[in-house]
C-alpha cells in the first residue's frame, strides 16, 4: 500500500492537512535562526538544516511532482552554486577592502552590539552557508528517494519478466 | 547531578547502539539507532551546547529518514551470522589493540570539566568587540576560523557530488 | 569515567564496522562511531557549572569569561556533523547501488559473486 502512494505521490489526507498547516511556521523559524544567527542559538547550518527538512518534508507528504514544482532540481544546483560563490565572493571583498581574507570590513561599534547588523559580514556568511546546506542536502535526499522508485520499477520488470 | 545524569544517557546510548547492531530485525535497528541520536543531542543540551543540540535533532532525524528510505522493502531475510573464522580473529585482535591504546590514551586526559583550552579565553574576552557578534561559536566558526568552514563547505560539495554521480548513472540508462 | 563510556561507545561502533556482515549494521557502526568522537569533543571543552557561549545584554564579559564553556570544541563539531550527514548519504548511495548489482547486502556473498 504503501508502496504505491510513493509512486504515485504522496501519503494519506491527513498527513497532507497538517504538513500545510505547518510548513509556513517551520520556514519562518529556520529563517529566523539563520537571520538571528550571531544574536541567539542558531546559525547558518541549523538554519540550513532546518530549510531543508521543509522541503523534505513536502517531498515526502505531497510526492514528487509537487516538489518539482516548488523546487527543480536545476534550481536547488542554483542556489547552491549561488551560496558557494556567494561566501567565497564575500570572502575577496574582504581581501580586496580590508586586505587580509576573512577579516571583517564592516565595523562594529560598542553602542552597536547585540543589533542585526552588529556582525558585519556575519550575517551574509549565515545567509550564504544556509542557501548551500540547504539545497545540498535536498538535492541528495531527491536523488536518493528518485532512485528508490526506479529501483522498484527494475524489480517490478524482473518480475515480469520471469 | 551534571554528571550522574550524563552517565546515565550515555549508558542508555550503548545499549541503544548494542541493540541497534544485534537486533535482527534492519527496521527496528534504524529505529534504535535513532534514540541513539536523540539521546546524544539531549547530551549536547546539558553540555551547554544549544547551537549542536539543535543541528544535531534535525539531522537525526534526517538521517533516519535516510536510512529508513534505503533499507524499507529491501533484504527481508536479514543476515545473522558472524563473517568466517579468520577474518573475524583479525578484527579482534584489531579490536583488542585499539583498546589498550584507547586506555592508555584516557588514563592520561585530564579530569572531566577541567580543560579548557588556552585560546578559548581569548576568544571569550575578545569575541564580542572584535567581530560584533554575540553567539560566541558564530564568532569561531565565522571570523576567527572561517577558513575551517570554508573548507567543510568543500567537503559537503565533495560528498554530495559523489552521491549524487553514484546514483545517476542508472537514472541515464533507463 | 564519563570518557571510558565514550569510548565504549566509539568501540561498539567500530566492533560493528568490524565484526557485521549487513551492510546497513556497517553504516551504523560508522554512524555510532561519529556519534562518540563528537560527543568527546563537546566533553572535552565543559567547564563544570558553566553557561553557554552566548552573551546577552546584561552580562559582564569578564564574567562570561571565567564562567563559560569553551567555544571552540563547539565549533569544530557543528561543521563536524553536518559533514557526518552528507557522509551517511554518500555511504548509503553506494549501499543502495551494491544492493543493486548484487542482490544483497551481505559482504561475504558479494565478494564470492564477483573474484
Amino acid at each position: 500500500m504503501t508502496e504505491n502512494n510513493s509512486v504515485s505521490g504522496g501519503m494519506s489526507e491527513l498527513v497532507k492537512t497538517v504538513c500545510v498547516a505547518v510548513e509556513e511556521f517551520i520556514f519562518v523559524f529556520g529563517c529566523y535562526l539563520v537571520i538571528y544567527g550571531h544574536l541567539s542559538p542558531g546559525g547558518g547550518f541549523a538554519g540550513g538544516v532546518i530549510l531543508a527538512a521543509v522541503f523534505i518534508l513536502i517531498m515526502l507528504a505531497f510526492g514528487k511532482e509537487r516538489i518539482l514544482k516548488i523546487m527543480p532540481r536545476k534550481r536547488a544546483a542554483f542556489i547552491e552554486s549561488l551560496g558557494a560563490l556567494l561566501f567565497l565572493a564575500v570572502a575577496w571583498a574582504e581581501l580586496y577592502i580590508s586586505g587580509i581574507f576573512f577579516r571583517n570590513f564592516i565595523p562594529s561599534s560598542a553602542a552597536g552590539h547585540f543589533k542585526l547588523m552588529s556582525g558585519g559580514t556575519i550575517l551574509i556568511y549565515n545567509i550564504a552557508i544556509a542557501l548551500k546546506v540547504m539545497a545540498g542536502l535536498f538535492l541528495v535526499f531527491f536523488v536518493l528517494s528518485i532512485t528508490r522508485v526506479i529501483l522498484e520499477g527494475d524489480k517490478l520488470k524482473m518480475v515480469k519478466k520471469q | 547531578m551534571t554528571e550522574t545524569i550524563i552517565l546515565f544517557l550515555l549508558a542508555l546510548m550503548i545499549l541503544g547502539s548494542l541493540i541497534a547492531l544485534e537486533s535482527k530485525d534492519i527496521l527496528s535497528s534504524v529505529i534504535a539507532m535513532g534514540a541513539v541520536g536523540f539521546m546524544l543531542s539531549a547530551i549536547f543540551l546539558i553540555l551547554r551546547a544549544p547551537d549542536i543540540a539543535m543541528v544535531q535533532v534535525v539531522i537525526e532525524i534526517l538521517t533516519l529518514i535516510i536510512l529508513i528510505r534505503a533499507t524499507i522493502s529491501r533484504d527481508v531475510h536479514t543476515v545473522t551470522d558472524t563473517r568466517d573464522f579468520l577474518p573475524l580473529a583479525l578484527n579482534m585482535v584489531l579490536l583488542f589493540v585499539f583498546f589498550i591504546i584507547a586506555a592508555e590514551a584516557i588514563r592520561n586526559m585530564p579530569d572531566f570539566g577541567t580543560g579548557l583550552s588556552k585560546v578559548a579565553g581569548h576568544y571569550l574576552n575578545r569575541g564580542l568587540n572584535d567581530t560584533g557578534s554575540a553567539n560566541i561559536v558564530t564568532s569561531v566558526i565565522l571570523d576567527y576560523r572561517a577558513y575551517d568552514t570554508l573548507g567543510e563547505a568543500t567537503v559537503l560539495f565533495a560528498a554530495l557530488i559523489g552521491a549524487i554521480t553514484i546514483l545517476r548513472r542508472k537514472a541515464k540508462n533507463d | 569515567m564519563i570518557y571510558t563510556l565514550c569510548m565504549a561507545l566509539f568501540f561498539i561502533g567500530l566492533y560493528g564496522i568490524c565484526c557485521k556482515k549487513n551492510l546497513i549494521k556497517i553504516v551504523l557502526g560508522f554512524i555510532i562511531m561519529d556519534y562518540a568522537v563528537n560527543l568527546f569533543i563537546i566533553l572535552i571543552g565543559y567547564r563544570k557549572n558553566g553557561i553557554a557561549p552566548i552573551l546577552d545584554k546584561t552580562m559582564d564579559v569578564k564574567k562570561f569569561a571565567l564562567s563559560s564553556v569553551d567555544p571552540m570544541p563547539q565549533a569544530m563539531v557543528l561543521t563536524a556533523i553536518v559533514i557526518g550527514l552528507a557522509v551517511t548519504a554518500l555511504l548509503v548511495a553506494l549501499c543502495v547501488r551494491i544492493y543493486e548489482r548484487y542482490g544483497t547486502f551481505d559482504i561475504t556473498k558479494i565478494r564470492k559473486l564477483r573474484g
